[in-house]
């Protein structure tokens, strides 16, 4: 009944000196070290995979109003089902998260972090605060950080209230402000309109941490790792259907056949990637590599072995999505409970083919008209499935459940 | 709610409007303290919150109603958030639903009579690779199963009261 520690294999963090980063980091200028970062093609570990070398460029150029200052925000609202590397970065490596935000804020200008923690991880607060302490107490937090005078940079920590949307980013910026988790209209982008106003950097718990080993290392070494477009390792959280689910680390590129050998999930129908917001990929496309140019992620494996239902697996999906749509946009607040609608009929065997079309213009209609990324990729699940599995959905004779 | 009642709960408020400030972003850490100190945040503290931060209660009642974890109805002391995640369905989530209903004599989003346990859905808890994940108020517990259900409700019984719901604060 007590959680274990959920890391399978040995993580690069562990082979990096504690805080060699932000001391190379104090040795260059501002503008170097957002060369070394863009150096090492790092894209965001959260999923949406935007160039974190790009994104500290343009805050770092970003213009202050008046009595204004930028922010470091660290997104820790690891809420993508099946998704908790967060978590086990937060547990055994947060002095590397604290790190990575503590360069970022040298990198851009800033003197504010703020970790939004999900409000599911409220248990782990004592032990982040801990950390904290200790860092402010070793001159690693606080006034001329490590000894560099004017670098004043200090971290403190905001709950989330369970709302999946948060992660987004500007829903996040809005829940920071007092507000509803309602996403905002992009652009402006939070680099020049962000935290109250002002030019903030959002990074994911893992981007900041690689910020952190890249700093220590160097950006030719994190690109020596992965495939062209899609440098350096990645954590990976594997559930499901396999013998050894846990946080596993490759380097981009693996394909879905590797990951599954070494988890113990050999023989599966078919994997969940990118969490209910990612795609279906049935066995016959386990030949595909996990990168940015193919079957991109945050990290969320969901292994489906061969007995289960993948209709249900649709109906857990957007269930998620109905209760934790924000409300805020039509396609996304109606669409989602139509195509939960849909998948009910399925069920019954009651859904006639010239209906699902309708669906999946729908789903069409929810991609490029919602507002966020919720509404934009709730439905790849629900369309991932019906191209793959459509033989054992339609005509049902009898209720799965 | 009796004066004496509300005058408590407007310098509790007041108090968290100190360490907290004025200013629109100290709303939610204000309204997180609320609920876990009470288990709920009714009209008149939202009431007397809008009023401390020169707000309309309007604002505060959007606020309120979107987050999961702030509630305007009255939770138990005990809240059980059993996750329904497709992880933890795999697993075998819903027998332990099941058995969570029999032991508590409440069914997902209700409240028991006596006020001391609710039993609700989570959205993923982030223990997907040791599920069945139940969260009970801050605490998680992982591979339930429907024989657990017992004792982990025994184990809430056993400490209801000065440590039922501990709160890490700042």
């Amino acid at each position: 009944m007590t959680p274990v520690s959920s890391k399978k294999t040995p993580f690069t963090f562990d082979s990096i000196e504690p805080e060699s980063g932000l001391k190379a980091a104090l040795g260059k200028s501002r503008a170097d070290i957002i060369a070394e970062i863009s150096a090492s093609n790092l894209r965001g570990r959260g999923g949406a995979g935007f160039p974190t070398g790009t994104k500290w460029n343009l805050a770092a150029a970003a213009k202050v109003p008046p009595g204004g200052r930028k922010f470091v925000v660290c997104n820790a609202d690891e809420g993508e089902p099946g998704t908790f590397k967060d978590r086990v970065i937060l547990t055994e490596y947060a002095d590397l998260v604290f790190e990575g935000m503590t360069i970022a804020g040298l990198a851009i200008g800033a003197a504010d972090g703020i970790l939004y923690l999900r409000g599911e991880y409220l248990y782990l607060r004592p032990h982040l605060e801990g950390v904290l302490a200790r860092r402010r107490a070793a001159n690693l937090l606080g006034k001329n950080v490590a000894g560099r005078d004017g670098f004043d940079f200090d971290i403190r920590i905001q709950m989330g209230s369970g709302a999946y949307v948060c992660g987004e980013e500007t829903a996040l910026i809005e829940s920071l402000e007092g507000n509803r988790g309602e996403p905002r209209n992009r652009p402006p982008f939070p680099v020049d309109t962000g935290f109250d106003g002002q030019p903030t950097v959002v990074n994911n718990v893992e981007t900041l941490a690689w910020v952190a080993c890249i700093l220590a290392r160097s950006g030719q070494w994190f690109k020596s790792a992965g495939t062209a477009k899609s440098a350096g390792f990645k954590l990976f959280s594997v559930s499901g259907d396999c013998t050894a689910p846990g946080v596993y680390e490759f380097p981009l590129g693996v394909t879905v056949q590797e990951l599954l050998d070494k988890v113990g999930g050999s023989g599966a129908k078919a994997v969940q990637i990118g969490g209910a917001s990612g795609h279906c990929i049935p066995a016959s496309e386990f030949s595909r590599r996990i990168a940015f140019e193919d079957i991109a992620t945050g990290g969320s494996i969901i292994v489906f072995g061969p007995g289960r239902d993948m209709l249900t697996v649709a109906k857990n999906f957007m269930e998620f999505f109905v209760e934790e749509s924000c409300g805020q946009c039509t396609p996304c607040r109606a669409g989602n409970a139509r195509l939960l609608e849909g998948i009910e009929m399925l069920e019954r065997g009651e859904c006639s083919m010239a209906y699902l079309r309708e669906l999946l213009g729908l789903c069409e209609t929810m991609q490029v008209a919602s507002k966020c990324g919720l509404g934009q990729s709730s439905p790849n699940a629900f369309m991932s499935i019906l191209k793959h599995f459509r033989d054992e959905i339609m005509g049902r004779t009898a209720v799965a459940h | 709610m009796l004066v004496g009642q509300q005058q408590r709960l407007s310098d509790e408020i007041r108090g968290l409007v100190e360490r907290y400030g004025r200013q629109r972003n100290a709303l939610i850490p204000i309204l997180q303290e609320l609920h876990a100190a009470h288990a709920s945040i009714s009209d008149f503290a939202m009431q007397v919150v809008a009023d401390e931060l020169g707000i309309h209660p309007s604002e505060v009642y959007g606020v309120v109603t979107f987050y999961q974890f702030l509630r305007r109805e009255s939770q138990g002391r005990f809240v059980f958030r059993l996750c329904r995640t497709i992880s933890c369905d795999l697993a075998g989530k819903a027998r332990v639903a099941r058995q969570l209903e029999n032991d508590l004599g409440i069914g997902f989003g209700q409240t028991s009579a006596d006020g001391r346990f609710s039993l609700e859905w989570a959205s993923c808890l982030g223990m997907c690779d040791q599920g069945p994940a139940l969260l009970v108020n801050e605490k998680v517990y992982t591979r339930v199963t429907p024989e657990q259900v017992h004792q982990i409700i025994e184990e809430c019984k056993a400490t209801f009261g000065a440590h039922a719901r501990q709160v890490a604060h700042a």
